[in-house]
């Protein structure tokens, strides 16, 4: 039975209503007379509290609130890629088309177009045995993706009775029968699932291959496993949304949701402007043909953006379970602990640090765990994986805060972004002292496997003469540069080299945002090329100065945006090019000598 | 904004800071509009925060200095807050809820517009690419301002930041087009005196025919200030997007609203979050500074430009840090540069413009222009590192090449950074003042632009 009570109390997002005692925790509400959607959140005798997902501005005790008999969900079929959404799944587009350009409220819409005919390809058939999760058949959503209709996860599967032939169905129409002991169930292209719970699977995997980001700094240095776990936490103007953007354009996954938190409405906008035009640079079709958007922009109700977390990390698992790589990029999860935070406070629970109420750190462990490498149920068999990458906006750019801290310990990649790179304008600003992969040793092999054998061993040389500069900088500091050996200028020189060249990438230079595998190796091996003969010039008595006047330099660090990665071949002149420059100064140093 | 309809309640039941609460109520709704009316027949505004069965805790706007428990009368008016606008709201001066300054009459309204606005549906957006040339050539050249941008000053006490906000006032313009900026005013907590530096330079230059004033000043009372953002901003967007005018909101100061924030929510006893403020305070804020920006398919547009000042310089403080989250980059002032005599005393390495990149390049301004400015301030901040080595090992430890960048860091803060309150310089010449700037430098150190623009533009010897 469905619950019927009123509102006795209202603030803000947050509403009581009595009479509520049959209701469920979770449950979803319509609230007041123009049926706000909210979400019950306690209950304490017949008396429900209910966050409301809407703006509550007019509310008065007496109205209705209804309950639904069902928890927050999602609904998940053909048509979801290329949407735009707010935090509990309503299409944005469709909400201007009933609203206009500002967002109004208690509007009913349908998160995909139900009337969209696609055409279904059978790849079960009568007779059959499904399981939950079994690919009953495909359409194909956009020129990109292959849609897998699934036997939902939570269907008791059976014998197939009845299946539809190959043709053109809109999602609502049956397209199987089922029977198992007895029981009969009708399966249509789409179902609905709980955000809250995760979506099973058969088995975990363990991250092994390497998301390619395209991001030297990422793919070399600090690198993500598909199915990993990264948090980018920054201060602002670090470019945590810059990086989020760059991740969600050139991950080399088959699915993208871009969760839009709290934060800029102009931003989603620049997704939404951007991302029809840009191409995927593996597949040649727009980006938008695989991106998913969940928009909760910092001036939408605060629930909502609690509940839009969960709306992408669900959205994300279908096409998992459909056996692709999905990324899910969320900006910013603080705006989500702020939110976790609001609706604490109007609960009157004890706050723990800084107002968070005490169990973050325990919805941030759930939200992380969601990412995953794994066997996905039924058949046939096929493995997919949700990559996590979770931004953080610390305030005061202080990593001690609550959010980063508790973040840290569920995550494997960190990414720290420093406000004082962020100030040269050394872009992205991940600072590579701070940060960390905890997934290097598992894709190296892919790396060596895939790219060069080498690899390893060039990123922990390039990577110590980094380590080297921030020992040496300290002296600098303190003596001047001209205090040191030229050996050790040198590693001055050449981390000098290694961050202009390799680590700074300019996200907005049309060559320079997307940097290959091939090209990022080849770079690093002329860096650390540079640096051997560069040693070895200096033992045979040359000059460091003259070494410094080589104009390879300035090319070597421009190659990044003056080459492109269809002529990397092209650093393979630069290479010799640099062997005889050195052969040039040891020949005019031979003279000098004479 | 006298209204005679609405029920009446005579029972308060407490008064505390800001805050009223009154019992026996049979009808009031979330965020409606109370006019409150002490004994003597004053009558003052406010808005209910929370309502229940038979009580409702209402928020009055002009305090409760002078309120009683008995005699006071609550009249709840069955609506939320509403500003009356039409064109006629131009060249006046209002208070700061809204209410005519200026010893005129009320304008007629066009219509009556809900204060708190409604979030911008992110689909309709047009994503901002208009450059704003402003004259000053730190922000045109590495701090562009774009149509519908949101771009803050972060100041500290007695630093320029009103002068700054005037010149962009008076100077803003689209190059190749005739439209004007409308300018929205909205002093939060201001002194008389920056208040009226504002209006008369406006004055001066003729804008003021096309400007619309909000002043809350210093000595009005605190909680008025939670609305006047919002009322200034309800006409911006009314200016914007029903009369397709291109306007320019300067709300100043941010932090004195953030203030009066903190003091409604320690009012109402709820858990604190940084230094006091409530929680809510990036929603809150955010609620304010995302009322800028285009909408597909309407001409006009909102930009904006808060003023804040950092308690203590300290750009950490949860005010600047939320709003720095929240805005498209910010102008920060520095106070180094300020002692120095420099103005704008803007510290460019502080300071960010997010947008900056879709409003400039080819097509739009000129195809070096990213490249000057991220090379500009990759070398002012190598310039600012060598400096500080210089005081401790002295010139002589320097190389070559540093000796290069200390020149080049001098020459940035007299010949492009510096400039005259009233000077206003075209783009071409603040370009061409940047390349002045990075031609001191050998051109090998030009990392960031590409090799023809060098060829094209670079002044020193090759």
């Amino acid at each position: 039975m469905v619950a019927r009570g009123s509102i006795v109390w209202v603030s803000g997002p947050a509403v009581k209503a009595d009479g509520m005692s049959t209701t469920k925790m979770y449950e979803t509400v319509e609230v007041g007379e123009s049926k706000l959607i909210g979400e019950v959140i306690r209950l304490t005798g017949d008396v429900g509290f209910v966050q409301v997902y809407e703006s509550t501005s007019g509310l008065k005790p007496g109205e209705p609130v209804v309950g639904t008999g069902q928890p927050l969900s999602v609904l998940l079929g053909p048509g979801v890629i290329g949407k735009i959404y707010d935090g509990i799944q309503r299409p944005l587009v469709e909400m201007a088309q009933k609203t206009g350009d500002f967002i109004g409220r208690g509007i009913a819409t349908t998160p995909v177009d139900m009337k969209k005919k696609y055409k279904f390809v059978p790849q079960a058939k009568k007779g059959d045995t499904v399981q939950p999760g079994s690919i009953l058949g495909t359409v194909q959503e956009t020129p990109l993706l292959t849609h897998s209709i699934l036997v939902p996860p939570n269907h008791r599967g059976g014998t197939i009775r009845d299946m539809a032939s190959e043709g053109d169905y809109d999602v609502n129409q049956v397209i199987a029968n089922t029977e198992r002991s007895g029981y009969k169930t009708e399966l249509s292209m789409y179902h609905r699932w709980p955000v809250r719970k995760p979506r099973p699977y058969a088995e975990r995997y363990d991250p092994s291959v390497p998301l390619i980001t395209g991001q030297r700094i990422i793919d070399t240095y600090f690198p993500i496993a598909k199915g990993g776990t990264g948090a980018i936490p920054g201060g602002f103007g670090t470019g945590k949304t810059v990086t989020l953007h760059q991740i969600a354009k050139w991950a080399d996954s088959k699915v993208v949701v871009y969760i839009g938190c709290g934060e800029r409405g102009n931003e989603m906008t620049e997704v939404l402007v951007e991302f029809p035009h840009l191409i995927d640079p593996r597949s040649g079709r727009p980006l938008m043909e695989r991106t998913v958007l969940v928009a909760n922009t910092s001036n939408m109700p605060v629930a909502a953006r609690e509940a839009s977390i969960y709306t992408g990390v669900t959205i994300a698992e279908y096409y998992r379970d459909m056996g692709f790589d999905v990324v899910l990029v969320a900006d910013s999860t603080s705006r989500w602990a702020e939110a976790l935070r609001e609706m604490s406070g109007r609960l009157e629970e004890m706050p723990a640090e800084e107002g968070y109420p005490s169990y973050l750190a325990s919805r941030l462990a759930e939200f992380y765990e969601r990412a995953g490498r794994v066997r996905a149920l039924g058949s046939p068999e096929r493995a997919g994986s949700v990559t996590i990458v979770g931004a953080v906006s610390p305030s005061g750019a202080d990593f001690t805060e609550p959010v980063t801290t508790h973040t840290i310990r569920f995550i494997k990649t960190f990414w720290a972004l420093d406000t004082r790179l962020a100030y040269s304008r050394h872009y992205p600003s991940i600072n590579w002292m701070q940060s960390y992969s905890g997934y290097l040793e598992d894709v190296s092999k892919w790396w060596k496997q895939n790219v060069s054998a080498d690899w390893y061993e060039l990123r922990a040389q390039s990577y110590e003469i980094l380590q080297r500069e921030d020992t040496l900088k300290e002296i600098v500091r303190l003596l001047g540069p001209e205090a040191l050996p030229d050996e050790e200028k040198l590693i001055l020189e050449l981390a000098r080299m290694i961050k202009i060249g390799i680590l700074q990438q300019n996200s907005f230079d049309n060559v320079d945002t997307y940097c290959s595998p091939e090209k990022q190796l080849k770079l690093v091996r002329l860096m650390i090329k540079f640096y051997k003969e560069s040693q070895k010039a200096l033992r045979e008595g040359i000059p460091l100065a003259d070494i410094r006047a080589m104009p390879i330099i300035t090319t070597l660090l421009k190659a990044k945006f003056e080459i492109p990665d269809d002529q990397v071949s092209k650093l393979d002149d630069l290479d010799n090019r640099l062997s005889e420059e050195f052969r040039g100064i040891s020949r005019e140093e031979a003279k000098v000598v004479v | 904004m006298s209204e005679t309809v609405g029920i009446e309640y005579t029972k308060v039941a407490e008064i505390k800071g800001p805050l009223m609460v009154i019992d026996d109520i049979t009808k009031a709704s979330f965020d409606e509009l109370v006019e409150i009316e002490s004994a003597d027949g004053e009558r003052r505004l406010g808005k209910v925060l929370e309502v229940g069965f038979g009580k409702a805790v209402v928020q009055v706007f002009e305090g409760t200095t002078g309120l009683a428990i008995s005699g006071t009368k609550a009249k709840f008016l069955g609506k939320t807050m509403t500003m009356p606008v039409s064109q006629e709201l131009l060249g006046r001066v209002f208070d700061g809820l809204g209410r005519p300054n200026d010893s005129l009459p009320e304008p007629v309204a066009d219509r009556f517009i809900d204060v708190n606005g409604e979030p911008m549906n992110p689909e309709r957006r047009e994503y901002p690419t208009s450059f704003i040339q402003t004259g000053v050539s730190v922000i045109d050249g590495m701090l562009t301002l774009v149509r519908g941008q949101k771009l803050p000053i972060f100041s500290g006490s007695g630093m320029p930041h009103n002068i700054l906000a005037a010149q962009i006032a008076r100077q803003a313009t689209v190059v190749g087009t005739k439209e004007d900026f409308a300018v929205v005013f909205a002093a939060i907590g201001v002194q008389y005196s920056e208040a009226q530096y504002f209006k008369r330079s406006l004055e001066e230059s003729g804008a003021l025919r096309r400007s619309v004033l909000f002043l809350n000043l210093a000595d009005d009372p605190a909680i008025e200030r939670i609305i006047t953002p919002r009322v200034a901003l309800t006409v911006a967007e009314y200016l914007a997007f029903d009369l397709g005018m291109h306007v320019l909101a300067i709300l100043t100061d941010m932090t004195n609203y953030a203030e009066a924030l903190r003091e409604i929510s320690a009012a109402r006893e709820e858990v604190p979050g940084r230094k006091g403020y409530p929680g809510y305070l990036y929603t809150d804020l955010a609620n304010n500074y995302e009322r800028a920006g285009r909408i597909k398919g309407k001409n006009g547009s909102v930009t904006q430009v808060p003023i804040l000042s950092m308690p203590a310089d300290d750009i950490t403080h949860p005010i600047p840090d939320l709003t720095g989250y929240i805005t498209e980059g910010q102008i920060v002032l520095g106070r180094d540069l300020f002692r120095k005599g420099i103005y704008p005393s803007v510290n460019v390495l502080m300071s960010l413009s997010r947008l900056m990149k879709d409003g400039v390049g080819e097509g739009k301004t000129r195809a070096d222009h990213m490249e000057v400015g991220n090379q500009l301030y990759d070398a002012y901040s190598r310039a600012q590192e060598v400096r500080a080595l210089a005081e401790i090992v002295g010139k002589a430890g320097l190389t070559g090449v540093d000796l290069k960048y200390l020149e080049a860091g001098d020459l940035f803060e007299s010949h492009f950074l510096k400039q005259n309150h009233d000077e206003n310089r075209t783009l071409e010449e603040t370009m061409s003042r940047a390349w002045d700037v990075l031609s001191s430098l050998p051109e090998g150190e030009l990392t960031k632009i590409k090799e023809k623009n060098v060829r094209q533009y670079y002044k020193g010897k090759p």
